[in-house]
């Protein structure tokens, strides 16, 4: 009973090196959303180039969506826009939202890159995006047909991201009524 | 070199503390930039984390401090215009966590460390203090008898 005591430590002490070292693996940039199970907040963004249509969140019911949060100064956005063509091109419903810069350097980023939205909307303020709780692009709110936000993913849609997290997640939304 | 010195210690003493804050976002009225400002250090830069967003020249952060104005002059006390920015992020944007259930074991914590340590430094000190107080049994009287009879033979 004394030795084990004397062991209580040592057993603390692994205790506290395990909780460090689960703590490495945890990527403090990834917060909860406060919108989880709750409806977008309303926007009705501007149209990306004039005469265009914006984006509007009371849009965005109906089927699934996922809305993109990018913009053209957003280095991780360029890496992840070949990802989201190919979604796309699979059929998947992506909207962007142009966050914190002027319509003009989204709308030529999307014509040099390739534009992998059905519609996007500009919010030059960043007001659209403070709304949803966005701390940085790329952002991706994974929207079900009633227009809640069912996941927020933070930072790029890998092929891995894709496959084990959200595409599983899309198809659950797609099969409920 | 005590010149050099003293040129380098006016320069430091001269020298303007970079703002994150800019004039243009400052509030006219003093007393509400001034409600602006101690809230702002409280509210935490979701960009660079360990940085309030009174200190973070993050753009975001800039946008968070002119939110947090224009909820102040539209009227807001402290806690609405707080609540606001909780609203969005979350209780992470607080520097200071709040003490509700989630976060009793952060508050209280160290405190139950504490009271455990102390419990069990308690229990040794008391466990060794009797036994000092214990009399020594007859092989030991001996041996201390044997080892005091060494001792005066030396001095």
């Amino acid at each position: 009973m004394r030795r084990l005591l004397f062991l209580l430590p040592v057993a603390v002490f692994l205790a506290v090196i395990a909780g460090f070292m689960a703590g490495l693996r945890h990527d403090p940039s990834v917060l909860p959303s406060m919108l989880i199970g709750k409806p977008l907040p309303t926007f009705a963004l501007a149209p990306m180039r004039p005469g265009e249509q914006g984006l509007a969140s009371a849009e965005l019911t109906g089927e699934p969506v996922m809305v993109n949060v990018f913009a053209s100064w957003c280095a991780v956005c360029k890496e992840e826009h070949p990802m989201l063509m190919a979604l796309r091109s699979q059929g998947v419903k992506i909207v962007g939202l142009d966050w914190r810069e002027d319509a003009g350097a989204g709308a030529r980023w999307l014509e040099a890159n390739g534009d992998p939205y059905v519609r996007a909307g500009n919010d030059a303020s960043g007001r659209a995006g403070i709304d949803m709780g966005v701390s940085g692009a790329p952002e991706t709110f994974i929207v079900d047909r009633q227009g809640r936000v069912r996941y927020r993913q933070v930072g790029e849609i890998t092929p891995e991201v894709w496959s084990q997290t959200l595409a599983p997640l899309m198809a659950r939304l797609r099969a409920e009524s | 070199m005590r010149r050099l010195t003293l040129a380098a210690a006016a320069a430091l003493a001269l020298a303007a503390p970079a703002f994150a804050v800019t004039p243009d976002e400052q509030l006219r009225d003093p007393k509400l930039e001034a409600r602006a400002r101690a809230l702002s250090q409280e509210l935490r830069c979701l960009v660079c984390q360990n940085q309030s967003i009174d200190d973070s020249t993050a753009p975001l952060a800039h946008d968070l401090r002119v939110i947090l104005r224009e909820r102040l002059a539209a009227g807001d006390s402290d806690r609405q215009a707080v609540d606001y920015l909780v609203a969005r992020y979350g209780d992470f944007v607080l520097l200071k966590p709040p003490f509700q259930p989630d976060t009793w074991a952060l508050w209280l914590g160290p405190l139950a460390v504490l009271l455990a340590g102390g419990a069990g430094a308690a229990i040794y000190l008391r466990a060794r203090a009797r036994a000092g107080e214990a009399p020594l049994s007859a092989a030991e009287e001996a041996e201390a008898a044997r080892l005091m009879a060494t001792q005066d033979k030396l001095d």
